[in-house]
């Protein structure tokens, strides 16, 4: 789940009851009441695209909301976002949807690991309303389809979307892929940060914060075209020093040792099942993931940023965050000889320590 | 300079040993006035006589070059880049020297095949370096219409005012690209014979290899000419060699106004269109295959499953490599043929993973829609696949799960047979996860298959999931080397009490992917069966967020 700020449904009444109208039926895991109400609306005449973003889109933004605060579970989430899935698809075959292409051709895919495809489908769907030939290829596409997919048909540009951040890296594999023959990538979703900082970073011809940025932005002309003499590591020079790579293959190693480390620092973890074990050892999995990003990106603020959603998380399922900074001091120390990975983890602990909101009700 | 070099010497003095010096020179004095020259110098400049300004005999360039130098005095260190230029047809670098007494005297030194070597070197690297980047260009895609574009493109920035790249026809249909220096390509296809205009014809049929050919410009059919191109000064028409492949033509237009083509631009061409022609047949071979494998492909792809019969089904595939669509896993739901007939769902495993895996994966699916009418029976079912596999010459043996299932009202019932596959997983309203008691043999190793059949009910919104051990035998984890087994999977399913049958696949695939990483694993593949949630229950129910949130 990201932890991206949903949009919110502003103004029109008649868009707030259908929103709430929607979070009920989706709330409920009806799908038979959510495609009713989308149907319904656009039988009303409400504008397929304002159904679309400011409805489902709303509506799938206070789902992540409600799981961020532990009021439902991932499988609920899950549910819920299938059933919005439901409503799209209702949606796209309804006559007001209806449009034919005039435009060029976009492909729209989510990147390898990525498996929040709504984003993308909206993406998708609200190009197609606005006269775009769509190709939709849907959750985790490994690069090798993307590029296969690309061969046999003719793009006139790509929309990538990615909502996790550690999925960065291979976003940008698929970024350099599609621009290395010769397509212009547009990219969107949580994962690329506050204004898209890291899809200028990662070479992206553009970023839109959101479906409708994004068809705005391919409306407003064809994308430049990629440099074809450039190359994807002039953009990364601090990849040099390695320490994203070999964090990268110790990192199974560097998890267990840290696991270990800490069942030393605090007995009470002795006692924990087999479950909270795993969930602990997944929390620390996540915390070298983000490790690497931050080392693959050259940025420090997206893991002190990882590090106080972590606490904010941990604290709303009434973990205690105190076990945070001795896990990052454990980090620490397993990579001595990673000058970037020590000061970025030692950032990670004084984003803990002087963070108020974050310690505060977690007894240290 | 062999011509001034045997002239014959008129002046020879001692104070001005130079007559007979292979490089012209030339002494003025300090007011300009020229006061020597040797022969080479009379030889260069035939009306240059001592006593006349020097400034009036020599080009501008050097005139200028003399002033500079007197400005700046005898004992100023001359400048490290010499004054050149042309006299006459030839070109020179002119060297000063300046005596205290204002007496300057120049050297020329004739650089003119240097200056050539020069301009012959420059223009060479300039055009490697087109071809390199026309390459890496043209290498990058796989895609035809992409590489006539490039290729148009390409050819109007650098070879013409403008080029069309046409494609050998498709349906009496010319794919054609044009392009005018400076803008964007633009595709179309034109409705005419190529025998219509000379040369084109040959060109495209890419046998017997023909020339480069002159084109009289008004012959250029009008769809030829680029709007607003304006009248046309000349016209090339280049083949495009394929290899055995027809790869298509190259056609380059200069405006009036514009240089003609020399002899050289056009054998410059030809280097141009072998590539491109190479890109483009290699396009097309791609694009052909692509076709075929799709077409041999669509039976092996596993289907897209939706509502049968009022009940849910959805079924996820992850073949074992991610290169790949199809691998050894499969499943099918077969509707009944009769009304109120069950479905036959069938999900299997066959030994082995890949391409060869995924050929007898589409033999065992063509079995089993045989079999149909003896859907009733599982057994019956197991033993013939069962004998029709020990016959083929196969050596792989398969796994698989047999399910009927038929609605009855609001529930549905669903009759399992397990072949020696793992139990399916029957999730209940209260998020129990139940194992269906179904076991038997695999079928393809042994004379016999014994198997026995269990029955199933699903009340509203209760699903039964199969899958196979590629979901459970998933290696990864946190600590990377952990299964991720049948208990996590149970307990993942118990989550999923009132999902939507796609809902339930996307979150056991997503878990699972999440589990794995980055990691190898074997083909993966999960069919859910869901009695669907009634609209009366959910009004009577009257459930609503408070469930969540609580």
């Amino acid at each position: 789940m990201n932890p991206s700020t949903p949009p919110r449904t502003l103004g029109h009444p008649h868009i707030r009851e259908l929103t709430d109208q929607l979070w009920n039926a989706v709330a409920t895991a009806d799908e038979y009441l959510a495609t009713d109400v989308v149907l319904r609306a656009l039988d009303d005449g409400v504008d397929p695209e304002t159904v679309l973003l400011d409805v489902i889109a709303a509506v799938q933004g206070t789902v992540g909301e409600e799981w961020a605060a532990n009021r439902i579970s991932v499988a609920q989430e899950h549910a819920a976002t299938a059933i919005n899935e439901r409503a799209v698809t209702a949606l796209a075959l309804h006559p007001a949807a209806r449009t034919t292409p005039h435009r060029g051709r976009i492909t729209v895919a989510c990147v390898d690991g990525e498996w929040h495809a709504l984003p993308a489908r909206l993406v998708a769907e609200v190009l197609k309303l606005r006269g775009w030939q769509v190709d939709y290829l849907g959750a985790q596409v490994p690069a090798h389809h993307l590029i296969s997919h690309l061969h046999t048909t003719k793009a006139d540009a790509v929309a990538l979307s990615s909502s996790i951040a550690t999925r960065l890296p291979t976003a940008h594999a698929a970024v350099t892929a599609c621009q290395a023959i010769g397509l212009p990538v547009l990219v969107g979703g949580a994962a690329f940060g506050p204004n898209g900082r890291y899809a200028h970073l990662l070479g992206a011809q553009a970023w839109a914060p959101d479906a409708r940025g994004a068809a705005d932005r391919l409306a407003q002309g064809p994308l430049p075209r990629p440099q074809m003499d450039h190359q994807p590591v002039d953009d990364l020079p601090h990849l040099a020093d390695q320490e994203y790579t070999l964090v990268v293959r110790n990192n199974h190693a560097l998890v267990r040792a840290v696991l270990l480390a800490l069942e030393d620092a605090f007995p009470a973890m002795r006692a924990y099942d087999d479950i909270q074990r795993e969930r602990t050892a997944e929390d620390l999995a996540h915390i070298v993931d983000f490790l690497a990003t931050a080392l693959y990106l050259g940025d420090e603020d997206l893991f002190t940023w990882f590090i106080a959603w972590t606490a904010e998380i941990l604290q709303a399922r009434g973990v205690p965050a105190r076990s945070l900074p001795p896990a990052l001091d454990l980090f620490a120390r397993e990579l001595k000889d990673f000058p970037r990975a020590r000061r970025i983890l030692r950032r990670g602990v004084e984003t803990l320590t002087t963070d108020s909101s974050t310690t505060a009700g977690t007894p240290a | 300079m062999d011509s001034t070099r045997t002239q014959t010497v008129t002046d020879t003095e001692p104070d001005f040993p130079w007559g007979r010096a292979p490089y012209p020179v030339l002494v003025a004095d300090a007011a300009g006035v020229l006061v020597r020259l040797n022969d080479a110098a009379q030889v260069l400049l035939p009306a240059a006589r001592p006593g006349s300004r020097l400034a009036d005999l020599v080009p501008a360039w050097l005139a200028e070059a003399d002033q500079a130098v007197r400005l700046a005095g005898p004992r100023s260190t001359p400048s490290r880049i010499p004054a050149s230029g042309a006299i006459g047809t030839r070109r020179f670098e002119a060297h000063a020297s300046t005596r205290d007494d204002g007496m300057v005297a120049w050297w020329l030194v004739d650089d003119t095949d240097r200056q050539l070597t020069r301009e012959a070197l420059h223009m060479e690297r300039e055009r490697t370096a087109f071809l390199a980047k026309a390459s890496s260009a043209l290498l990058s895609s796989l895609n035809l219409a992409r590489c006539m574009d490039i290729t148009a493109q390409l050819a109007a920035e650098n070879l013409a005012d403008a080029a069309l790249a046409i494609a050998p026809a498709r349906d009496r249909w010319l794919p054609v690209v044009s392009c005018v220096r400076g803008g964007t390509p633009t595709a179309g296809k034109e409705a005419i014979s190529p025998d219509d205009v000379p040369g084109l014809g040959e060109a495209l049929r890419g046998f017997p290899p023909v020339p480069s050919r002159w084109i009289d410009p008004s012959l250029a059919p009008p769809w030829m000419i680029p709007e607003g191109f304006g009248p046309i000064k000349a016209m090339v028409i280049t083949p495009l060699p394929g290899h055995g492949v027809p790869a298509g033509a190259l056609v380059l237009l200069r405006k009036e106004g514009s240089a003609a083509f020399t002899e050289e631009e056009e054998v410059f061409a030809r280097l141009f269109a072998a590539r491109s022609g190479a890109a483009m047949s290699a396009a097309r071979l791609y694009a052909e295959q692509t076709a075929i494998t799709d077409v041999l492909m669509r039976e092996l792809l596993p289907p897209a499953l939706h509502h049968v019969a009022g009940v849910h089904y959805a079924g996820g595939y992850r073949p074992s490599a991610d290169h790949e669509r199809i691998g050894g896993d499969f499943y099918d739901v077969h509707p009944a043929t009769q009304q109120g007939d069950p479905t036959l769902v069938t999900l299997g495993d066959v030994c082995g993973k890949g391409l060869e895996a995924a050929v007898l994966t589409g033999k065992i699916r063509s079995t089993l829609h045989a079999l149909l009418p003896l859907a009733d029976d599982h057994q019956r079912m197991l033993t013939l696949l069962n004998a029709a596999l020990l016959d083929s010459h196969h050596t792989r043996f398969a796994t698989l799960v047999l399910a009927s299932v038929v609605r009855d009202g609001h529930r549905v019932q669903v009759r399992l047979t397990s072949a020696g596959h793992p139990k399916p997983l029957i999730i209940r309203t209260d998020g129990t996860v139940e194992e269906a008691d179904t076991r038997g043999t695999l079928v393809g190793v042994l004379p016999e298959v014994r198997a026995r059949t269990t029955t199933v009910t699903l009340a509203p919104g209760e699903s039964c999931v199969l899958y196979t051990d590629g979901i459970t035998e998933a290696k990864g984890g946190p600590l990377g080397d952990t299964l991720f087994g049948e208990q996590r999977l149970v307990r993942a399913l118990s989550g999923c009490a009132g999902m939507p049958a796609e809902g339930i696949v996307e979150h056991v695939q997503m878990l699972v992917s999440q589990w794995l990483g980055n990691r190898r694993h074997d083909d993966m593949a999960v069919v859910t069966i869901s009695a669907p949630r009634t609209h009366h229950l959910n009004a009577v129910d009257g459930r609503t967020r408070g469930r969540y949130t609580s």
